[in-house]
């Protein structure tokens, strides 16, 4: 394991476009706590972003989570790319040729994709312990450890989504085009979810659609909108923003599908 | 001796396009294999198919009498096919690295393999800033990193300007003179004949001699003769049982012996028939006539 990690990470950090994008995505990590220092004006009163509650534990674990996951799609560009090159090189051949066998170059792909997640997930939980810490209402450490399972869903969603770009590098070959088609799909999700209306129970178990419930979006879980809500509706709705156990189940089915089907792929094709 | 390689029965197909047909062969341990084919003849996949990287579609090999599975034997080979395949951001020396990690040895042949193939001085030079030739010696050290038991070369002299090629066969010299066994797929006859001792001869993927490049070259020697009156030589020619075939070009016939009829004799025999030669020489094939001769008909 640690072999086929070595190689994956050599072929990524000594190109140079790679590491840089790999440094970017986490200094835009970084940048959630950016947010913090958002200051705006709004019917002449002085809001500040970080006194609003956002960083209350623990809603601030949802909160950063569902941030930080939509960073995602600039990690996407190197996964797709790390595939796609190596056929553009022919280098997937050459390692083949070398003894490497098909097995263990998915392996290779999905270790790398997995620890990729896994940094961001321990990145984004260090992260939003320090900005929990700095700005939180609540410091009592039961209440800061609540709602963890959004860490995990994060880890889950990215490990998932990148799976998934990994799937269309090795079936399209060109990183462009293994974009466009992640895209496409993106679109056709929503075709058969809003204009065709297929049932909630098919729908749940498309990839993205899968991906995306695993963490809801958060804002409507906010005070300051339940507080604009309730005045204008005057009740709120009562929303869902659990991690669900089928959605967890969903995801990591796709994930299996995703590399099992990569691998045929790559056994049955011709280089 | 110990056996490298067995190929039995193979077949590819791409589609109806039948690429390789029933080619059977055996490697052993010490020899020089070519493989010759006009291009789209087979070479390439049947290689591409002991490697790893072309499905078959029937037949069988097996590596090291089948003691080990194909990509565990191929840590124990060295090939390279076609064009070298590198990473081009990474230096000579990182991507050797990267096959060092491959096969599972260790870093310590680098340099030793970069200095035989002359680029231990462009060692940390990137991939891409490498000519062509650069990069096919660059692929021959990768290949020769492991001190394989076999060393797989397709077309290796591809696109090379004449010192390029050159220097590759001196390096092919070089370890072929180590003992090492090598397999050479090329379309380029003198190639072959300089360095191999065995051939194997290709054409839309079916085996059309296989063998030693000896045994080829013995089975038809000929004479080139003149004299003063050549359709008398001719008459005189076609008496003797001994010569089964004449052809008549450029004011020189050329005379095909079905037997292991030497110069003197013949010599002899048309003398005593009161014809004197201007021009005697007897001849074999080249291994590129003899190619031509047997891709030609069928």
């Amino acid at each position: 394991m640690k072999r086929l990690l070595s190689i994956e990470l050599q072929k990524l950090w000594q190109n140079r476009a790679s590491r840089i994008l790999i440094l970017t995505y986490f200094i835009l990590l970084s940048s959630i706590a950016l947010i913090s220092s958002i200051n705006f004006k709004f019917i002449g009163v002085d809001f500040r972003l970080a006194d609003m509650g956002i960083y209350n534990f623990p809603f601030i674990w949802h909160f950063n989570t569902y941030m930080a996951a939509m960073l995602k799609f600039f990690l996407a560009i190197i996964i797709v790319s790390m595939m796609a090159n190596e056929y553009s090189n022919g280098t997937l051949k050459q390692n083949l040729i070398d003894g490497l066998n098909k097995k263990e170059f998915i392996m290779s792909k999905f270790l790398t994709v997995v620890l990729f997640a896994l940094i961001s997930t321990v990145y984004i939980f260090i992260l939003t312990l320090i900005l929990g810490y700095s700005f939180s209402s609540y410091n009592e450490t039961e209440i800061v450890f609540m709602d963890l399972e959004y860490i995990f869903a994060y880890f889950l969603k990215l490990t998932a989504f990148f799976s998934f770009c990994l799937f269309l590098g090795i079936l399209v070959k060109r990183s462009a085009f293994a974009l466009g088609f992640l895209f496409v799909w993106f679109i056709f999700e929503c075709i058969l979810i809003y204009m065709v209306r297929i049932p909630k129970m098919i729908y749940d178990l498309l990839p993205l659609e899968a991906m995306y419930r695993l963490i809801s979006q958060p804002f409507t879980r906010f005070k300051l909108y339940q507080n604009i809500e309730s005045q204008v509706s005057g009740a709120t709705e009562i929303r869902d923003y659990e991690v669900h156990l089928s959605t967890i189940i969903t995801v990591s089915v796709w994930i299996v599908i995703f590399m099992l089907i990569s691998y045929k792929i790559l056994k049955k094709r011709d280089l | 001796m110990e056996t490298i390689l067995k190929i039995e029965n193979l077949y590819k197909n791409y589609g109806a396009v039948k690429a390789v047909k029933n080619v059977s062969l055996e490697i052993k341990k010490g020899n020089v294999y070519g493989i010759l084919g006009p291009n789209g003849s087979g070479k390439s996949t049947t290689l591409g198919i002991v490697l790893n990287v072309v499905n078959k579609t029937s037949g069988d090999y097996s590596w090291f009498g089948g003691s080990m599975e194909t990509h565990e034997a191929l840590k124990k080979v060295g090939a390279i096919i076609e064009r070298p395949n590198f990473y081009p951001y990474m230096t000579a020396e990182q991507n050797l690295k990267l096959v060092c990690k491959i096969k599972g040895t260790s870093y310590s042949k680098i340099e030793e393999k970069l200095k035989i193939v002359g680029l231990y001085d462009r060692k940390d030079s990137k991939f891409r800033t490498f000519s062509l030739g650069m990069k096919q010696r660059l692929a021959i050290a990768s290949a020769l990193l492991n001190d394989p038991e076999i060393l797989i070369l397709d077309e290796p002299t591809n696109g090379l300007d004449p010192q390029g090629i050159r220097q590759i066969r001196d390096i092919i010299n070089l370890i072929a003179s180590e003992g090492t066994t090598i397999l050479l797929a090329s379309h380029l006859l003198d190639e072959v004949e300089k360095v191999c001792s065995h051939v194997l001869i290709l054409r839309k993927g079916e085996i059309l001699y296989s063998g030693e490049v000896g045994g080829m070259n013995s089975q038809d020697g000929f004479f080139e003769l003149i004299s003063d009156d050549l359709s008398e030589l001719k008459i005189a020619l076609e008496q003797n049982p001994s010569i089964e075939k004449i052809t008549e070009e450029n004011g020189k016939l050329t005379a095909f012996a079905n037997t292991n009829l030497e110069a003197s004799e013949l010599n002899r025999y048309l003398a005593s028939k009161n014809i004197y030669l201007k021009h005697l020489v007897k001849r074999k094939h080249s291994l590129e006539e003899q190619f031509l001769e047997l891709t030609k008909n069928q």
